[in-house]
């Protein structure tokens, strides 16, 4: 170990250099997706901005895509950055992953480049390969998509081949299987039709079994891990956690899909398969919320890492919130009739991706830069720790401010262009032109100015944070 | 609480978990067999590309409690009578174009995209268009250069996407053959353009 403090990849076992890379280009997403979405939020306030140069369809992709990238991103970085720790032997094929992460990220770069300059193409095949697939979420073209599954196979390779060779744990089983299916779903969504109820069926496939499933799935292995690592919580105990939550997570989740099979053409008796399962996907969010605060009640909220600890509780309520309570609102076909693609829906993903999965990453980059410092202290009275705590705040409560924006103007949206109006497209423009509805966008763009600033200070706490520390870590006592 | 409770132990939840997920995967991939066998096309559900050579209306089904697409005489989409095969073809050609130019990033269809400018599900039957008679011809002109159209009042309006005049009649048969799906009575208490009863 070098000096305490100073920030030294010597610290870093092989999987964890490998991580801190990912995470980099993560956090460079993050601040993307902001951007972007900044400038997509302000075109409902000044239509005019960018009119034909950056209009909303691009702006907003890129935001989209920026965060499912960033996230993912996260997800493989926290992997190898536990898979050394967890299986007992350094990584097998690391040079392979270093290879593959540099090909992702070179990908990620031309697609992001070809989004912003081409935007378009003719209406042909190649088009859609090359260019823009034009479904939400998955806009990567063909050759992005096939290139995802290669880049997502080499992790899981590395992944499978370090715990068949070293030790299998209840977390790398989990992790290992979650990593099949979610390469395995992405190809799901990788043909085309022009059959469009057929092509949404199998687009939520890879959109729903990713998000509702296996990405909460891979959040419940890194939550395991960072709960040992944070709050010193016995393995048997996490694991369990873990097979109950994998057992609820897959039981409410997979046919929980149906809430999504409501409208686009498939047999009615999705609403009721739909609605009831959907209506369970909260008890797992729950169960969580129980797990994270039972384990911070017993241990007397002491931990060893204070700023993690944070986004760890974060992550428990605001994916509970997030996912559970505004996803559970309108997923009953009673209501999702009226509320189904307006700002309610908006309302719902902001708060879900962000208190499911940006709260778990940004616990796991505090992880990241306590050891990477050699393991330094990040208990109580950190130096500077007025910055975790304020960017803590700012992007929570922007987050809040955002999505309680977004939830009054889709209340209004449903009632005014659905409910009233029937969904004419002068009732659309009629609900989108009433006080109501431009009051919540002038609020989420407001707080999502907030959710920047506390972006800005993440950035400088995380580069920062510990660097004048001599203390080593917190020693927790066993439980 | 000791570990040796069964309702407490790792094995019974490791177990549960496989069984639950393996479970729910079967039930998932049966139901998936089912709907598709619903709504490939040429079915009840989900009518065969064809159906743009008829007349569209939608309408309440009272034992349904829903709006449903209802099939109507024969009324060409631009005049011209097209086989299965030829009707197939000017959709997809529609569908891709509508991907191409990334029409999702602002509308929605069935529902699912951007909330940026209106639902394209029953675009088709909008009563914004007028009438049945100046439709289509209004349809294509927009989506060409909807730059300097009428929108609305809120100043927002759709960019012009370089489509081309082949690609925008294929648009119009693509959006006339969506409104022909059912989609168990979304959109809610919609108003149609004039129908024929």
């Amino acid at each position: 170990m070098t000096t305490l403090g100073t920030l030294d990849n010597a610290n870093l076992n092989g999987g964890q250099k490998l991580a801190v890379k990912y995470f980099a280009v993560a956090l460079v997403l993050f601040g993307a997706q902001i951007l972007f979405g900044l400038l997509s939020g302000l075109q409902y306030l000044i239509p005019d901005l960018l009119y034909g140069v950056l209009d909303f369809s691009v702006n907003r992709m890129v935001h989209v895509n920026a965060m499912v990238v960033w996230m993912l991103f996260g997800f493989i970085g926290s992997v190898y950055w536990l898979l050394e720790e967890e299986s007992g032997i350094p990584i097998v094929g690391l040079k392979l992953g270093n290879i593959i992460f540099w090909i992702f990220t070179l990908a990620v770069v031309v697609v992001v480049a070809v989004f912003l300059l081409v935007q378009i193409g003719p209406g042909e095949q190649s088009s859609i390969w090359l260019i823009n697939e034009g479904r939400e979420y998955i806009e990567a073209p063909r050759w992005a998509d096939i290139g995802i599954v290669v880049c997502v196979l080499s992790v899981f390779f590395n992944v499978a081949a370090t715990f068949a060779k070293g030790k299998w744990t209840g977390i790398g089983g989990v992790l290992t299987f979650d990593m099949i299916a979610l390469f395995g779903i992405y190809m799901a969504g990788m043909f085309y039709t022009a059959n469009i109820s057929v092509d949404q069926y199998w687009w939520w496939w890879v959109i729903h079994l990713w998000v509702e499933a296996t990405w909460e799935v891979m959040v419940g292995c890194i939550m395991a891990y960072g709960l040992m690592i944070v709050l010193g919580t016995p393995r048997k105990i996490v694991e369990t956690w873990l097979y109950i939550e994998v057992a609820m997570m897959f039981g409410s989740g997979i046919l929980g899909i149906g809430h999504h099979y409501f409208w686009i053409g498939t047999p009615e008796y999705w609403l009721s398969i739909g609605g009831f399962f959907s209506a369970l996907e909260p008890v797992p969010l729950v169960a969580m919320v129980v797990h994270a605060v039972f384990d911070s009640g017993v241990n007397k909220m002491r931990n060893t890492n204070h700023p993690a600890m944070g986004w760890l509780i974060a992550q428990a309520f605001g994916n509970f919130f997030g996912a559970g309570v505004w996803g559970f609102m309108h997923t009953l076909p009673q209501i999702n009739l009226y509320t189904h693609g307006t700002q309610w829906s908006a309302s719902h993903g902001h708060l879900a991706f962000f208190g499911a999965y940006a709260t778990i990453n940004i616990a796991f980059f505090y992880i990241v830069a306590q050891k990477w410092r050699g393991n330094v202290w990040m208990s109580g009275e950190t130096v500077g720790d007025w910055k975790w705590k304020w960017a803590l705040g700012l992007l929570n409560l922007g987050m809040l401010g955002m999505t309680m924006g977004m939830l009054v103007s889709g209340y209004e949206q449903s009632q005014i262009e659905r409910a009233i109006e029937g969904s004419s497209w002068a009732g659309y423009f009629a609900a989108q032109a009433h006080p109501w509805f431009v009051q919540g966008m002038v609020w989420r763009e407001a707080f999502g100015v907030m959710f920047a600033a506390g972006y800005g200070i993440l950035i400088w706490d995380l580069l920062t944070i510990g660097r004048r520390e001599v203390r080593p870590a917190q020693v927790l006592l066993p439980h | 609480m000791t570990s040796s409770a069964w309702w407490a132990s790792d094995t019974f939840w490791r177990k549960t978990a496989i069984w639950v997920t393996a479970g729910s995967f079967v039930i998932l991939v049966f139901l998936t067999f089912d709907s598709m066998s619903q709504i490939s096309g040429g079915t009840k559900r989900v009518p065969a590309y064809s159906v743009i050579n008829n007349r569209v209306e939608y309408k309440y089904d009272e034992a349904r409690h829903a709006l449903i697409p209802v099939i109507g005489k024969e009324e060409p989409l631009f005049g011209k009578k097209l086989t299965e095969a030829e009707a197939e073809a000017m959709v997809s050609h529609g569908k891709l174009t509508v991907q191409a130019k990334n029409c999702m990033s602002c509308h929605t269809l069935l529902g699912n995209g951007a909330y940026y400018a209106p639902d394209l599900t029953k675009s088709w039957l909008d009563m914004s268009w007028g009438s049945r008679g100046v439709r289509e011809e209004l349809m294509v002109a927009f989506i060409k250069d909807p730059s300097d159209k009428l929108h609305n009042s809120l100043g927002r309006r759709m960019p012009k996407l370089d489509v081309t005049d082949d690609e925008a009649h294929a648009i119009v048969a693509f959006l006339k053959w969506m409104s022909t799906i059912d989609t168990n009575g979304f959109p809610a208490n919609f108003k149609p353009i004039d129908q024929e009863n």
